[in-house]
């Protein structure tokens, strides 16, 4: 216990609960939670994926078929299955969080909160369908 | 509904006992009555010793924040009704030390909340005979919903970074800070940025948003958080491109 919290003459004795370890486990918010700040581990994995992807198309073509080897076994799979989906969660949340580190303000009034993070996902789907016409139809 | 209701209320006795232990009382449930009239009942008919802090009844002075069925609460707001059939179990708010029954230690978050300066701090008082500060509706809107901040801590027994970290400066402390930063009357923001940008201020917070579901005030301290560190950022943005700007 810090110096700023010891007690004083007028309380001799207190006590201090401590937190449990799983203090995450016991609510469902708490939970999804620690989830989100968990998915920052494989948003980390997906830049070390990216720069091992550019690495290998640096290297030639052997390095990439390599890669794309490597990247076709199974767990390799599992592994950016699992973290595709927290990346997404991850996502999600960082984009409603927007409307509440943002207030917005058009003519005087406050652009309602729905809209702010509305713009958000509107542009995440354009730029995601902009990446896919140039990857798959460009 | 029934006519009585159990009450579970959490004892420290700290003479007497090292742990927190419960007695259980059968208190009336009329209609109106809330958790903290059930504790008044408990201490003027049943057990005299038993000790609580209250005052206005209201929701006003923040004084009952106590947790109930394991949520922080007013205890003046929560109706002994909303329970059914009971128990209701009522502790001390979580995260604080606790100095008897239902009596929490607050003084960390006293030296907290005057560390990040809540009042307007100008750099020049001036003369009483230009009049008031005056300010547009609009203006004031910018940082009513943090002036509604009746100080009752619910946030901060609902944080869990407080409980893990007790040195973070907490929920209430900096949307206070905001209160008075988005205030146009005040000129202390560059004081409240050295407090609030330090990683016990807005960087200790993972935005859990828990501060924000309890408070019963709606002031959102977890809102007003995250609209300061993207200032914070933003300050520290442009210390970087313009040095010769920085305070």
């Amino acid at each position: 216990m810090s110096e700023r919290r010891a007690r004083t003459e007028h309380h001799p004795r207190w006590l201090r609960p401590r937190m449990s370890t799983y203090w995450w486990l016991r609510r469902r918010r708490h939970l999804t939670f620690i989830l989100r700040e968990l998915s920052s581990v494989f948003v980390a994995w997906f830049v070390l994926y990216l720069l091992l992807l550019v690495r290998a198309v640096n290297e030639g073509a052997a390095a990439y078929a390599r890669f794309l080897e490597w990247s076709g076994h199974p767990v390799v799979l599992v592994v950016n299955v699992v973290a595709l989906g927290f990346v997404t969660y991850h996502a999600i949340t960082w984009f409603n969080l927007a409307p509440k580190a943002m207030v917005v303000r058009l003519g005087g009034r406050p652009v309602p909160a729905v809209l702010v993070a509305g713009s958000n996902y509107a542009a995440w789907a354009v730029v995601s369908a902009a990446l896919a016409w140039l990857l798959l139809g460009g | 509904m029934s006519d009585t209701i159990k009450m579970q209320v959490a004892r420290y006795r700290p003479e007497e006992n090292a742990e927190l232990t419960f007695d259980e009382y059968e208190v009336p449930c009329p209609r109106e009555w809330v958790v903290l009239d059930g504790l008044n009942h408990i201490k003027d008919e049943i057990d005299g010793t038993l000790s609580f802090r209250w005052s206005c009844r209201m929701g006003i002075c923040g004084s009952c924040g106590m947790t109930v069925n394991g949520e922080p609460k007013l205890t003046c707001a929560t109706f002994l009704g909303d329970y059914g059939s009971g128990p209701v179990r009522v502790e001390p708010l979580a995260n604080f030390p606790v100095v008897r029954d239902l009596v929490v230690e607050i003084s960390d978050f006293m030296r907290k909340l005057t560390s990040v300066k809540p009042w307007i701090v100008r750099d020049e008082e001036k003369p009483l005979s230009e009049g008031e500060y005056l300010q547009t509706p609009a203006e004031l809107e910018a940082y009513k919903q943090y002036s509604m901040c009746i100080n009752c801590l619910l946030c901060y027994a609902a944080c869990p970074i407080y409980g893990l970290e007790p040195e973070f400066i907490g929920p209430a402390a900096i949307a206070l800070a905001q209160r008075y930063n988005m205030d146009t009357r005040d000129e202390g923001a560059a004081e409240r940025h050295d407090i609030l940008s330090e990683h016990a201020g807005i960087w200790g917070c993972t935005f859990v948003g828990e501060c924000t579901r309890v408070c019963p005030k709606h002031v959102d301290p977890a809102g007003a958080i995250q609209r300061y560190k993207l200032t914070a950022a933003l300050e520290t943005v442009k210390a970087f491109v313009v040095p010769w700007s920085a305070k």
